[in-house]
């Protein structure tokens, strides 16, 4: 497998306190790669640096061998980094198609354009994203009366887009109810599959996470301590150690 | 040496009053984040006020007794006009209450009017402190010294009272978050109606004690207006200490720039605003503004569509009349017509950037009156023909834009709105005190269009087409990519930013789009008219432009224009009375309370109820 995202020795320091110390891993060309942690580890600055938000103070990240440290936002999505919020994040004057439309015209460079109607470009590709997630028959609906979960899955159609080589999802499954997030994760787990996008997400539902990911990686007060396989995360001692409270979680896996 | 520390005491003490005023302000808008523009009239009123109760009450005691009670009367009427007037509009659009002060403005002037006459009245002496007193064989009058010996005492008890009671930190918690005070069971009401009244008390003890020192007149609200809003970003939205240090720094400096550079004094208090808000965007010590953080306040934005069959006959039929208008109308009702035109697409222009890209300028008129001095400036200099003058209006204005927004694009929300108040003032001051150049408030005159534009029909249609074509064009970039992008920043900044879109380039463009707008209408405006003043880049004219686009509607894309076109109307009527500001204000007002949403927002939300109970009928 080739590898698109390489991440070395990444730290991030707040007047001395270290939120992030020396994180390096890999992505490889259609993983599915969890990053996991209890509260506070560390996962959201690590995700912030990784797609621009935060400027990292040691470490570089490399996108297929490029370096994409320190760069905007904009920069890094340019160069095939999707990303998905935490909090939903879509603009809500607008309809659902008109959300991904967005995205198409900032894909294509048209974003300058004052010539032609906005809304009647790139209809049908956008159709196609929206069809992915299954939103197609929600299309022109304003996006300011959509369900949570919905606005999950339209986040998901405008990442997906500008067809990124790496998406970045901070929490996709926060605060939906339980039978939500295995839908979500199912389709996410079928995009990884069928288009060949590589994923890398945070996560706190254990069942998502051990259910689905290839790959997950364990971050502890800002160190990564566990970076493997399902069963090789579940039988390392530190992450165990942990996890005491949820640990049980694990047992249950293992016997399922 | 001892002229320089006597010019220091005499900013100190001019440093006082407004620094009352200022800090009123500043408490206002931490709390209820009402951007408060009728505060100068509460410092007017306090004046007026003062004056009045130091004439019926005897000696010195009655001079320090009336000061006292003038603040607890404008107190008093400050809680009054934010129950009847703002507490029906919490729930408004953010910003939309500044419309509200605005119409209270208007009510206050032709009030106090009524009641104390046109004629400026001057303050009486301070009894037992009319003379001077020696400092460094300077002579510093008694009063001064002795109100800046009081500031102190004032500041401290502002303090105490935010940082030590318990209604101050009911206040401070406020401030941080709103929402949560009134999840912990505070009555926000009183709170807000509380802290209202205490800011507008502050703004009239600081009328009442600058008396002495000055007097009282109808201009006064206006006048001292601007030099709070500067003080109160200067020193940082909702911080007293900064307001503080704000307060003197301009003070002082305004005293030492009359002295040394007389020239220059209605530039540099804003030069000093922008330099402050460049080096820091929120202040000497404010805190960043974060968006979202109070929470949306009313309803979502609709998605935009061009107009349907219906919408665009209408337009077009509503088109046809003012093309057949020259045919049956009188010369008057042609003037008002372009009169009415100019204002829609300066209005539209400003839509442009505050209701599509969310930015608020308060400076817009800046663009308008710099489109229209260019096209004369060249005129009145150097003869040139009124077609090639005319297009200097749209690109000049643009030129301005351009570097105005390179400076002001950065900054957000409140801070945006200043800054480019501050630059406005600063084109204005210009054009007022570059004598040579512009002649000043002599204006420059004598600018009428060619032969072939001779004719007020003929100038009805160039008006008409470029006008309208103007407005036409706007909406069309707001339908195309770029203005959806505008809108994309304006929605969620975090989102388009992480879709590749350079959110603050688009906005950069859409601000000097905008201006060259404003330009445009500017140069129809001077072509019509044959002169041009510096009334026309007045912070008055840019609140003009604001008040039509909200009482339009922010959130609906025909806003500004119809909001233009219904402000025009009911102007040229009141106007013709003799208290035509109280009636108009109460017009503002009431529009403000009845349609929160604006009157073309409020008809579509009305239209739309009527239409969603037809369809529940036809189920």
């Amino acid at each position: 497998m080739t590898e698109i995202l390489r991440v070395e020795n990444l730290k991030k320091s707040y007047d001395g306190f270290l939120a992030v110390n020396g994180v390096s891993f890999t992505v490889e060309q259609g993983e599915l790669k969890a990053l996991i942690g209890p509260n506070g580890a560390g996962k959201s600055t690590c995700f912030n640096m990784l797609m621009g938000q935060l400027k990292p103070t040691a470490g570089e990240v490399f996108l297929d061998g490029q370096k994409i440290t320190r760069q905007k936002p904009r920069e890094i999505w340019r160069k095939g980094v999707g990303r998905t919020f935490q909090i939903t994040s879509t603009y809500q004057s607008m309809t659902v198609i008109e959300n991904v439309q967005m995205a198409l015209l900032s894909h294509h460079h048209r974003l300058f354009a004052i010539a032609p109607r906005a809304w009647k470009l790139y209809r049908d590709e956008a159709l196609e994203f929206l069809r992915i997630v299954s939103m197609e028959d929600q299309a022109d609906r304003s996006c300011s009366i959509l369900a949570y979960g919905d606005l999950k899955r339209l986040e998901l159609a405008i990442a997906l887009a500008h067809r990124p080589r790496l998406l970045l999802m901070d929490e996709p499954t926060a605060g939906m109810a339980p039978t939500a997030r295995v839908a979500l994760m199912q389709l996410v787990a079928d995009i990884v599959r069928t288009q060949g996008v590589s994923v890398l997400f945070t996560e706190h539902d254990m069942d998502v996470v051990f259910a689905h990911a290839h790959h997950i990686m364990v971050l502890n007060r800002g160190e990564l301590i566990a970076d493997g396989d399902a069963t090789e995360v579940r039988n390392n001692p530190q992450v165990q150690e942990v996890y005491l409270g949820g640990g049980t979680l694990f047992k249950e896996a293992q016997d399922a | 040496m001892a002229f320089f520390f006597a010019q220091f005491l005499t900013g100190l003490a001019n440093a006082s009053s407004l620094f009352l005023v200022a800090s009123g302000l500043s408490l206002i808008f931490g709390v209820t984040r009402i951007v408060n523009f009728a505060h100068g009239s509460f410092y007017m009123l306090g004046a007026f006020i003062g004056i009045t109760l130091m004439q019926i009450l005897p000696g010195a005691i009655g001079f320090w007794g009336a000061i006292l009670l003038t603040g607890l009367a404008v107190g008093l009427i400050g809680a009054v006009v934010e129950m009847l007037v703002l507490r029906p509009i919490y729930r408004a659009p953010e910003l939309f209450q500044l419309v509200a002060t605005f119409g209270v403005i208007l009510v206050i002037q032709d009030l106090a009017l009524m009641t104390w006459g046109a004629e400026d009245r001057l303050g009486p002496r301070a009894p037992g402190l009319r003379g001077v007193w020696r400092i460094f064989g300077e002579p510093v009058p008694k009063y001064d010294i002795v109100i800046i010996a009081i500031t102190p005492f004032i500041l401290f008890a502002l303090w105490y009272l935010i940082a030590r009671t318990r209604a101050g930190i009911l206040v401070r918690a406020a401030t941080q978050d709103r929402e949560m005070v009134g999840a912990l069971g505070v009555n926000q009401a009183w709170l807000f109606t509380g802290v209202f009244a205490l800011g507008s008390a502050l703004a009239g003890w600081g009328g009442a004690l600058q008396l002495p020192k000055g007097g009282a007149d109808l201009l006064m609200d206006f006048n001292i207006i601007g030099a709070v809003f500067v003080v109160v970003v200067i020193g940082g939205m909702g911080s007293l200490p900064g307001a503080f240090i704000a307060t003197v720094l301009i003070s002082v400096l305004n005293v030492f720039g009359v002295t040394y550079l007389p020239q220059s004094t209605l530039v540099l208090m804003f030069v000093v605003m922008a330099v402050v808000l460049i080096i820091r965007p929120y202040g000497l010590l404010g805190r960043e503004e974060v968006a979202g953080e109070h929470g949306q306040v009313g309803a979502p934005d609709m998605p935009i569509r061009p107009y349907g069959p219906v919408g665009q006959a209408l337009v077009a039929a509503l088109l046809l009349v003012l093309a057949l208008l020259p045919v049956f109308a009188d010369q008057f009702m042609l003037i008002l017509m372009i009169d009415m035109i100019v204002f829609a697409l300066f209005a539209a222009s400003l839509h442009f950037i505050l209701g599509t890209g969310g930015l608020v300028s308060f400076g817009h008129a800046a663009f308008f009156g710099g489109g229209a001095y260019a096209a004369a400036l060249l005129v009145f200099h150097t003869d040139t023909p009124m077609e090639l003058a005319f297009l200097f209006a749209p690109l000049a204005a643009g030129l301005l834009a351009l570097a105005i927004g390179w400076f002001c694009i950065r900054l957000t929300g409140v801070y945006f709105a200043m800054l480019t108040l501050a630059f406005s003032q600063l084109v204005w001051s210009l054009a007022y005190q570059w004598r040579a150049v512009t002649r000043g408030d002599d204006g420059l005159v004598n600018i009428w269009p060619s032969d072939w534009l001779g004719e007020t029909a003929s100038y009805y249609y160039f008006t008409l087409i470029l006008g309208v074509g103007g407005i036409l064009f706007l909406r069309h970039v707001i339908h195309a990519p770029f203005g959806y992008a505008l809108r994309a920043g304006r929605d969620s900044p975090r989102q388009a930013e992480a879709m590749g879109i350079n959110v603050k380039r688009i906005q950069f463009a859409a601000f000097a789009l905008a201006g060259a707008m404003a330009g445009l209408a500017g140069g129809i405006f001077v072509f019509s008219k044959g002169s041009v003043f510096p009334t026309e880049l007045e912070i008055a004219a840019s609140f003009d432009a604001l008040i039509v686009v909200f009482l339009g509607g922010v959130k609906t894309l025909a806003g500004g224009v119809v909001g233009a076109g219904f402000m025009t109307v009911v102007e040229d009527w009141l106007t013709r009375l003799e208290y035509w500001r109280l009636l108009l204000g109460l017009v503002i007002i009431a529009v403000v309370i009845i349609a929160p949403e604006g009157i073309v927002g409020s008809i579509r939300t009305f239209w739309n109820r009527i239409r969603g109970s037809e369809e529940e009928a036809a189920k």
